[in-house]
């Protein structure tokens, strides 16, 4: 059905969006079509391939963490000049998939752009997963990973506080604090959905699990009161960290003065840039999932284009941080920042380079025509290539700023070795775990909220009743 | 565990009551079935023993009453008992068997018995270092050095100060020889065909193979020897003990002689001396007088017995402080890129024969009757130019020929500075160092190619029954034509002496460990003739024995240790009034007709050893055995006693003062004992005429070099040095068919970057892909990497000796290509007629630093090295103004100007630190003396404990080293300029590296050190990354060994050891800085300047690294730091380090400017 023949959620509204709920769904249909996926008993057999898959990349990367911790982190291809390389791009990659589920579920929310209820749920359990991914990376790429907790500051016998000029202990506060509040976010979101699931499940254990994770929830107004401060709250308390978040991992290098790395730019450069690959990761899970649970119906074509849009938007700002950052080489005029641009475009890593542009840059210009935003295997496609190009972005920013740097006689060179792929690939199919698990055990959109989208739920004070 | 008892006695009081109360009158029935049941279980404890007693614990905690001990809290009848402390002691007495048992069940340990010192020897205090002097050899030459021992284990190397070939400091082979004498792999047993076997096994066979007739027949029918048939192999010698004691065998066995094969000695310069002077000589040089140095292919600043007393004297003559207007001139005129030729002012790349006829130009000058030679029009001009410039500095020039040249053109450089005056102003002669070359019966001939060559032949001849190869390792680097292992196979008694069980101990009948030169008792010479007594500061660690033991063991006195050798001989020396003691020579034909007889006869006479036999065992220290330790370290070391104007005839007091000072002084004059001086008998003869010049060949030309780290083969085991980076190439842990990129390019070698062949860079870090080429030379082939070096001479390829080894243990074994395989018996040094040709695959070779990425102009712009020509300096001291453009502001640059001035400059967020009071402890290193030797970074892997790590993760770019030394090129590539700059950490004041990590593992101490602190680091390499010097270090894996038993005994005790997953680096040796603190702070007085030297200041031979307080205005730190030269490194980071450079100065011919 055209999407904007109707419009099911605004009626003020003269010019009418389309849809972000299709037509003729109940308060029941909608709670059945959502729980039933998590309730049912048969479980698809591609579930069990996906979830194979993921598991067994999963545990690929246990059995590198087992390696490197009792090894050590020569197994990976880090070297001399090139001191970060995979853990660092995959950390910061991970952190910015991380960016989407919270810019969704809190700037949206605060922003009342209802579109954001059917996509919000499964973007923060991406966030979560992508955040535990990302959490990997930094602790273990220390050299000794069992002491990392020094980086805490925590009262000890030795007396020593950490060093609190380190961004690398901004690091440590900034990840944490986004974990923690996006974990409780979403799991205060949950809340009323995990009551539904506890009500409707058949067996026991289901219903004991539910009913505790449920925490006594009774769909009473004062819970609902209570609830809605709390989120409300929340996605307060979230907004600043979506920026605050990759602001400070981009201090990791900012606040260095390795040409490259040493740029003002640094900080909205990198949270546009992880909201782009944030909305590109959401893409990249929502297109097949709408395909293979059916949920054509909650995740329109209207939340593929306004995401669509924001990837283009956000990148555009990604854009232009190339750009500032090769003009500013070029017009700080010192030799360092101009031979570092330089070696990006030509030298050993140029081919990574010119593939960054390409994918952050040229490919996504695809999305300002309409047919390409409502082409779905297309927007597929594209968010798998911005999902490309925001990895290859970190890549060309750590490795080929690190390898060649101040003296010519330290430069180097840098290539991954077979751990740093399983590690890699290893989060992945971690992630991927995680989100098989998620899809299979929790509703992956919110029941509750996407019952408010029904033209039904709209009662004679428009406004009361937004969330 | 108090606690515990606290909180459990209450209940036990409480348990005790109720007993008591419930329980009746204790019944002796009960007390005694108690009893006998604890016996029996104890019994049963101590019927079980060791192993077998962990399963029989099972089956004894099945028994009911051992369940009823167990599980009850006390056992029954326990509050019966009316003795308290008879509970206990049962619990005492369960306790301790049970714990026994366990114990047993352990693997037994051996009764060791740690015996402290019953009487503490006067100078050993615990945890402080003693220093002893004693001398390390190569190629048989000395190098006096002192040997730190830490309570009985040498742990590190220092030059002797007072030595002539050491003045201090050292070259990278004695730093190295540390780890020799730990390594592992060293051969620990003397074994007879593969079988471990015994001393006196050896002794009795050694004697019996010069009593036993020749058994078999010669091949070929020829007549057999009739007896004795004993032949030495040696490498050089300059031991006069050793000498003497071969002369005293040679002349006591019928038919033996002594062979001398050196595969990189220096026959060239004796045979050269020959043709010059009829007779063989020693040249000295002095190049701290000479204005104008010539060097034909002489690579003398790193090659050679005096190269670390001449790059003293180069260094010297150059230094450039307090507005010193002159500077020498080096001409170096090469056949491949050598340090030598990377200082000199003018450098003139030439294929290896064209020395020759470069050399006979140049002599055609000073009318020096040679045969003339044709060269070149570009020759032509810098012969002129040099001719000139020599003429106008005559007696204060050298003209220097080197070793592999042939020994015409020593001949001719002789005659060069004869005619020039240089004799006896900066060249001086002497007689040979070297044993064997004062026409010496039953020695071979004099070259030493030729006297392997004789043995051959004697051996194919029948006539060699036995074989004693002391030291050296022939199989491995015998001239490839003579087919040295055929040979060797057919001698009947194979006997060698080595420190590892190398290519030859396998084909030899009897493997003797060597002592290493700190286990041992020897002499040897030094360049100048100069005497040192080696003194042992270890017992053999492996029972190694020496060269002296070895051929007593020939003698009637087979026992003899070589302590009583060495201090015999020397008693003989000093008895006959210090005259050297020549060895009874006795008559050939009387020795043959002893046949069969007992050579006793001839080794009664000999006396080498002082008639008691008494049991003098060696002692572990040196201390013990009548050597004087020094204990304060080498720099603060007592002056020589010059008040002791002889010895009273005391031999004790003699002996006890060439120990002390490292070398023999005469009383008479207080000069080192040694060869005599005599110049003034050294003229030129007329014999150069008659050496027809040598044809100058066509197409390809091949050179031999001993590799610049692991010199002929001999130290292929020794991780340190086969990690430290050659110097130019940087190649690590490989050699390579080095040649020019122009070479490389007709060959269709390499990869072209920027128009010229370069080496291709690999994806994994230091790691370059490189071509293999097959180097044919006379049908012999090998297989080569190649590496192109820009500077090399076209059509030329240079091949290090001493790689590829196959039996060089567990670190040397397999690395590079056996360049001896090719190399002939004719043409050791080079020869023309090579063919290449390219191999299939290519290879992955290690360097160190990626040089064909730096161009001149990055390197300019970058403002790194500062140099100008002697010229510019003299105008403008602070150097040109080109590299301005390099500076991120436009403000003139900060050099020479003090630190405040910078901070105006820089201002920076922090605030600043006060370091006005107290030690502010900096660095400078003189680019203009640094000749790139590699010393300091093998001084300072020994000094501070870093871990060798191996060719794979060399290749990727994680070498430990704290200390690297860069080379970067100027100018074009087919010779270019080349400068050395060592880069240490640089301790900034404003220390990037501090500010960025999270666990503060890295801080600034009060006195402006960038401290490390290992123990808190977390290994995040944050600081690396920050760090624009890049001298972080981390130990990406488990680098360092803790287990091998041995290189426990190598490490440095007072420096931590680090193991994984931290980051380390350079502390300006913070150890030594805190001795000597601690020291100054004992007398009250501060720490006077010159008493704390880093390990890198302290080795290197140039004097270029400078260290010491800036807040002394006095010390030469600071006055370094004031000369106009003086530079930061990155001075636009405003890291303010405490490391600071001074600018080469080049004083370049201005005829030979292009």
């Amino acid at each position: 059905m055209p999407d904007d023949l109707r419009d099911s959620t605004q009626s003020d509204l003269t010019i009418t969006p389309p849809a972000v709920i299709e037509p003729g769904h109940t308060f029941a249909s909608v709670t059945d079509k959502i729980s039933t996926i998590v309730l049912t008993r048969r479980t698809p057999m591609w579930w069990f391939i996906g979830a194979g898959i993921s598991f067994l990349f999963a545990m690929i990367l246990f059995y590198t963490i087992g390696y490197l911790v009792l090894t050590g982190i020569g197994i990976w291809g880090n070297n001399m000049p090139v001191m970060w390389a995979f853990d660092i791009i995959n950390f910061v990659w991970w952190i910015g998939i991380g960016h989407a589920g919270t810019l969704i579920s809190a700037i949206l929310l605060l922003l009342r752009q209802q579109w954001r209820t059917s996509i919000n749920r499964f973007a923060e359990a991406m966030t979560l997963f992508a955040v535990a991914c990302a959490g990997l990376f930094p602790l273990l790429h220390t050299g000794r990973p069992w002491l990392a907790y020094w980086l805490f500051p925590y009262p000890n016998t030795m007396g020593v506080w950490p060093q609190f000029r380190s961004p690398l202990i901004w690091d440590v506060f900034a990840v944490s604090t986004y974990a923690t509040v996006s974990a409780l976010f979403w799991y205060v979101g949950l809340i009323p959905d995990l009551a539904t699931l506890r009500d409707r499940a058949k067996r026991l254990g289901a219903k004991k699990i539910y009913g505790l994770l449920a925490m006594g929830w009774r769909g009473s107004a004062r819970h609902w009161a209570r609830y809605e401060v709390a989120y409300l709250l929340l996605a307060g308390l979230a907004t600043p960290l979506v920026v605050s978040v990759h602001t400070v991992v981009s201090f990791d290098f900012a606040v260095a003065q390795l040409p490259g790395w040493h740029a003002t730019i640094f900080p909205p450069y990198f949270v546009a840039g992880a909201i782009y690959s944030g909305f590109a990761m959401v893409l990249t899970l929502a297109i097949p999932l709408r395909k293979f649970y059916g949920l054509e119906d909650f995740i329109t074509m209207r939340h593929l284009k306004n995401m669509a849009k924001v990837m283009l938007a956000t990148g555009l700002i990604v854009g232009y941080g190339y750009m500032m950052e090769a003009f500013m080489g070029w017009y700080s005029a010192n030799t360092f920042e101009q031979y570092l641009v330089y070696n990006r475009m030509t030298g050993p890593y140029a081919v990574f380079y010119w593939s960054l542009i390409a994918c952050n840059i040229l490919i996504p210009q695809l999305l300002w025509s309409r047919r390409v935003r409502n082409n779905v295997p297309l927007l597929f496609v594209i968010s798998i290539v911005v999902n490309i190009g925001m990895w290859l972005e970190r890549f060309v920013i750590i490795v080929t700023s690190l390898h060649r740097d101040f003296l010519p006689s330290s430069w180097g060179m840098y290539q991954p070795t077979i751990w740093d792929w399983s590690m890699f690939l290893g989060t992945i199919g971690l992630f991927l775990s995680l989100m098989f698990l998620f899809i299979r055990f929790l509703p992956m959109i919110s029941i509750f909220e996407v019952r408010t989208l029904l033209p039904q739920s709209k009662v004679s004070e428009p406004g009361t009743n937004e969330a | 565990m108090s606690e515990i008892v606290q909180l459990k006695s209450p209940k036990k009081n409480q348990a005790t009551i109720k007993h008591d109360t419930q329980a009746t009158q204790p019944s002796p029935q009960n007390l005694q079935s108690y009893a006998a049941r604890l016996d029996s279980i104890r019994k049963q404890l101590a019927a079980k023993k060791g192993r077998d007693y962990w399963r029989s614990l099972e089956e004894l905690a099945d028994t009911k009453e051992f369940q009823e001990l167990m599980h009850r809290e006390f056992p029954d009848n326990a509050s019966e008992w009316n003795d308290p402390t008879g509970r206990r002691k049962f619990l005492k007495l369960m306790g301790a068997s049970l714990a026994l048992a366990g114990f047993t069940a352990c693997t037994k340990q051996p009764t060791e018995y740690i015996a402290p010192y019953v009487q503490q020897p006067e100078a050993v205090v615990l945890g402080k270092a003693l220093y002893f002097a004693t001398a390390t050899t190569l190629n048989g030459y000395a190098m006096g050095v002192l040997a730190e021992s830490h309570e009985g284990r040498p742990t590190k190397i220092e030059g002797n100060p007072d030595h002539p070939a050491s003045l201090g400091a050292t070259d990278i082979f004695s730093q190295a020889s540390i780890l020799g004498l730990y390594d592992p792999d060293r051969s620990q047993t003397l074994t007879h065909l593969g079988d471990v076997a015994t001393w006196p096994d050896f002794v009795a066979a050694a004697r019996a193979s010069l009593k036993a007739p020749a058994s078999q027949a010669a091949p070929g029918g020829q007549p057999q020897s009739t007896a004795g048939g004993l032949r030495i192999l040696t490498e050089n010698i300059t031991s006069p003990t050793l000498a003497y004691q071969i002369q005293l065998l040679i002349n006591s066995v019928p038919n033996s002689k002594w062979h001398r094969y050196e595969p990189a000695g220096s026959d060239n310069a004796i045979e050269g001396a020959r043709l010059a002077f009829g007779r063989a000589a020693n040249a000295i040089y002095d190049f701290s007088k000479a204005d104008v140095v010539v060097s034909l292919d002489a690579d003398f600043l790193s090659c050679g017995p005096a190269s670390v007393a001449y790059a003293r004297q180069f260094a010297d003559r150059r230094r450039l402080e307090e507005g010193k207007t002159t500077m020498s001139r080096l001409y170096v005129i090469e056949s491949t890129v050598t340090s030598t030729g990377a200082v000199a002012d003018n450098r003139l790349p030439v294929k290896p024969s064209e020395v020759e006829s470069f050399a006979r130009a140049l002599a055609a000058n000073f009318g020096v009757g040679v045969q003339p030679s044709p060269i070149n029009d570009a020759h032509r001009r810098w012969v002129d130019a040099i001719a000139k410039d020599l003429k106008a500095h005559g007696g204060a020039s050298i003209v220097i020929a080197g070793d592999a040249q042939p020994p015409i053109v020593h001949a001719i450089a002789h005659a060069i500075n004869e005619k020039l005056g240089n004799v006896g102003k900066t060249v001086r002669f002497t007689n040979p160092i070297e044993a064997g070359f004062g026409g010496e019966a039953g020695v071979s001939s004099q070259l030493q190619a030729h006297t392997i060559q004789e043995l051959v032949n004697d051996i194919n001849a029948g006539l060699v029954d036995t074989l004693v190869i002391l030291g050296g390792n022939p199989v491995y680097n015998a001239p490839a034509d003579l087919n040295f292992i055929e040979a060797l196979k057919k001698v009947r008694l194979r006997v060698h002496l080595s420190h590892y069980q190398d290519e030859t101990s396998e084909l030899c009948h009897w493997h003797i460990p060597e002592a290493h030169y700190l286990e041992s008792w020897s002499d040897a010479r030094a360049y100048d003739g100069t005497i040192s007594i080696i003194q042992p500061l270890i017992a053999p660690i492996y029972s190694g024995k020496t060269a002296h033991e070895v051929l007593a063991a020939f003698t009637d006195q087979p026992s003899q240790t070589s302590y009583q050798i060495v201090q015999g001989y020397w008693r003989k020396y000093f008895d006959g009034g210090f005259k050297e003691p020549a060895p009874p020579s006795t008559a050939q034909s009387s020795s043959q007709a002893a046949t069969g007889q007992s050579p006793a006869s001839a080794s009664q006479t000999s006396g080498a050893a002082p008639a008691s036999q008494t049991n003098t065992s060696r002692t572990s220290t040196a201390s013990q055995s009548g050597s004087a330790p020094t204990t304060s370290p080498p720099q603060q070391k007592a002056p020589v006693d010059t008040t002791a104007k002889g010895y009273e005839g005391d031999f004790n007091k003699f002996w006890r003062k060439a120990l002390h000072d490292g070398f023999i002084t005469k009383p008479s004059d207080n000069s080192r004992a040694g060869t005599e001086q005599s110049s003034a008998s050294f003229a030129v003869g007329q014999g150069l005429a008659s050496v027809a010049s040598a044809q100058a060949s066509e197409g390809l030309e091949i050179v031999f070099r001993p590799d610049p780290t692991i010199h002929d083969g001999r130290f292929a085991n020794n991780g340190w040095l086969q990690e430290a980076p050659k110097p130019i190439t940087t190649l690590v842990w490989d050699n390579a068919a080095i040649m020019s990129p122009a070479t490389a390019a007709r060959l269709g070698l390499g990869t072209t970057s920027n128009g010229i062949a370069t080496n291709k860079l690999g994806y994994i870090g230091g790691e370059f892909v490189v071509d293999q080429v097959d180097l044919t030379l006379d049908g012999r082939t090998v297989r080569a990497p190649v590496w192109i070096q820009p500077g090399h001479p076209d059509d030329t390829v240079t091949v290090y000796l001493g790689h590829g080894r196959t039996r060089a243990g567990r670190v040397g074994t397999g690395q590079g290509f056996n360049a001896y395989a090719i190399r002939p018996s004719t043409a050791q040094w080079f020869a023309g007629g090579l063919q290449i040709a390219k191999a299939p695959g290519s290879y992955s070779i290690v360097a160190t630093q990626l040089h064909h990425l730096i161009n001149a102009e990055e390197v300019g712009v970058r403002d790194i090295i500062r140099s100008s020509t002697f010229e510019e300096y003299l105008r403008n001291p602070g150097g040109e103004e080109t590299n301005a453009g390099a500076a991120h502001e436009a403000e003139a640059k900060p050099t020479g100007k003090t630190k405040a001035l910078v901070s105006e400059q820089h201002p920076s967020l922090y605030p600043e630190d006060d370091y006005s009071q107290g030690y502010r402890w900096g660095m400078t290193i003189d680019l203009n003396a640094c000749i790139g030797c590699h010393a300091c970074i093998v001084a300072c892997q020994s000094e501070n404990n870093i871990p060798v790590i191996g060719k794979e993760q060399m290749a990727r770019r994680r070498g430990m080293h704290w200390l690297r030394v860069d080379a970067y090129f100027k100018g074009n590539p087919t010779n270019p300029e080349t400068y050395f700059q060592p880069v240490p950490c640089q301790q900034c004041e404003k220390a990037p590296c501090e500010v960025v990590c999270p666990v503060a593992a890295t801080v600034h101490s009060a006195e402006g050190l960038n401290d490390m602190v290992y123990n808190r680091c977390v290994g995040t390499r944050y600081c690396s990354n920050n760090c624009p010097y890049k001298v972080r270090r981390f130990n990406f894996l488990l680098y360092q060994d803790f287990y091998t038993a041995s290189l426990k005994m190598l490490r440095n005790p007072e420096v931590s050891v680090r193991s994984r997953g931290v980051m380390e680096k350079c502390t300006y040796c913070v150890q030594r800085i805190q001795e000597a603190k601690i020291e100054a702070e004992k007398q009250n007085r501060p720490v006077q300047d010159g008493e704390i030297v880093t390990a890198c200041a302290a080795v290197c031979p140039t004097k270029a690294v400078v260290f010491g307080n800036i807040n002394d205005p006095n010390s030469e730190v600071a006055r370094l730091k004031q000369q106009p030269r003086n530079y930061s490194l990155l001075d636009l980071l405003n890291t303010q380090p405490r490391t600071t450079y001074l600018a080469a100065v080049r004083n370049p011919n201005p005829e030979l400017q292009e």
